[in-house]
């Protein structure tokens, strides 16, 4: 199972809050963010790799979506 | 996918140090003292020069402002990372950017100006960016509350190309209607003939400052309040890292070309009441978290589209004209007449929002 956040519309650092919030309350491995601008996709990513996760991230139209594995 | 080299630690740094070392010059070729670049400032100075408000030592429009907005675009079309969006909640933002400014003004400067009047030796702001960190301190906890004012929603392509063509109409008018030496005006646009809205560096090369500057901080989404936010709310020093560069380079540039001068006395376009340069501050600095970024930043942010920055922006420069309409801006020698109830009004909305605006999840 993975925890899904649709950050899409929210701007910073929204989308990095909803991504420590999952980190913390989350039970699952796997967190998958969905974000719509760049900004929002960098800062979650850099956010997620200072927790040493890994992140894999695709582009869907304007769209991003961020897999986000935690070791 | 290509890595955004300028959302790298070394691309924020360079971003910062570039910012450190064209403000400096700036100032050298016509900008006022330690005002290299003060995106509060010149935005006032935009509301002057279009007469929304008629204190005649301010008046310019800025073409750094207009560049900042224009390269921004560029940059985001180039990189495609234009995103046309709007319709979270602009109101808020607007009345965020008038309060915004007021604190600014009643400091006498924004969060760019703080770092470079501290780069030049001001030492009044240091209680400046302690105010400054103290409001974005304020913001942090009602972030970490459920403060959010909501979800943009997309628009249409040209919805978000129509801040970046009002700059571009402004640039039109300055070209139309050009300075007139000794002449408070020329055509509709109001100049300044004495005072820091008369100092400035030559509208071309101010302008291409701000389009270099407006492009690079777009791809590396340059924040001086996002600096200490982040800091606060998750000990990261990403952002952080490109401010101490551009204080550094700055420092070095104002010392190489003997603009560096030490104290609390006599520095230009500032005052040394301290405690109302911190709480002036801190009032901005909590507007700015609430918006969710500073003044040079909503400008990057209404060039790659977004409409509700555009809109804080539009609030700064009606706030501005509030300010030295209604006698709230401070001066050299000291506050306006009404700017301590400014200030405390803006406090009171501030907390309004903070507390009202919370999405509980």
């Amino acid at each position: 199972m993975a925890t899904t956040i649709d950050a899409r519309g929210l701007s910073c650092p929204q989308p990095v809050l909803m991504f420590m919030d999952a980190v913390k309350s989350s039970p699952d491995k796997e967190i998958i963010v969905l974000v719509d601008t760049d900004a929002s996709m960098e800062n979650v990513t850099r956010a997620a790799e200072s927790k040493n996760c890994k992140v894999t991230v695709t582009q869907e139209a304007d769209e991003y979506r961020l897999t986000i594995v935690r070791s | 996918m290509t890595k955004n080299f300028f959302g790298t630690r070394t691309g924020i740094i360079l971003v910062g140090a570039i910012i450190g070392i064209l403000a400096p010059l700036l100032q050298k070729l016509g900008n006022p003292g330690n005002m290299g670049i003060c995106v509060a400032c010149f935005e006032r100075d935009i509301s002057g020069g279009l007469g929304f408000h008629r204190a005649e030592v301010v008046q310019y429009l800025r073409p750094e402002i207009i560049g900042f907005v224009l390269g921004s675009l560029a940059a985001a079309l180039l990189f495609k990372d234009y995103r046309a969006r709007t319709g979270s909640a602009p109101f808020v933002r607007f009345v965020l950017g008038v309060f915004a400014m007021i604190g600014a003004l009643v400091f006498l400067g924004c969060p760019w100006r703080a770092l470079l009047r501290l780069s030049g030796g001001d030492w009044n702001a240091i209680l400046g960016l302690a105010g400054l960190i103290s409001g974005i301190w304020i913001g942090t906890l009602f972030l970490k509350n459920g403060y959010n004012l909501g979800r943009t929603q997309k628009t249409h392509f040209t919805a978000g190309l129509l801040m970046p063509l009002v700059m571009a109409g402004f640039l039109i008018l300055m070209l139309v209607y050009p300075q007139v030496a000794q002449e408070p005006k020329s055509g509709v646009l109001f100049y300044s003939v004495k005072g820091p809205g008369a100092s400035h560096a030559p509208l071309f090369v101010a302008l291409g400052a701000g389009l270099l500057i407006g492009f690079i901080a777009q791809r590396s989404r340059f924040c001086t309040m996002g600096a200490f936010r982040d800091l606060i709310l998750f000990k990261q020093v990403h952002l952080v890292s490109g401010v101490l560069a551009l204080v550094v380079m700055a420092v070095i540039m104002n010392l190489i070309l003997g603009q560096f001068h030490m104290g609390f006395e006599k520095q230009p376009v500032a005052h040394n009441l301290h405690i109302w340069n911190f709480i002036g501050m801190a009032l901005a600095g909590l507007a700015f978290a609430l918006a969710g970024g500073c003044p040079g930043r909503q400008l990057f942010l209404a060039g790659e589209g977004d409409g509700d920055a555009a809109v804080f922006v539009f609030g700064m420069i009606t706030g501005a004209a509030f300010a030295h309409n209604f006698g709230l801006a401070s001066s050299p020698t000291g506050l306006g007449p009404h700017g301590m109830a400014a200030v405390a009004v803006g406090f009171v909305v501030c907390l309004f929002i903070g507390l009202t605006m919370r999405k509980t999840n």
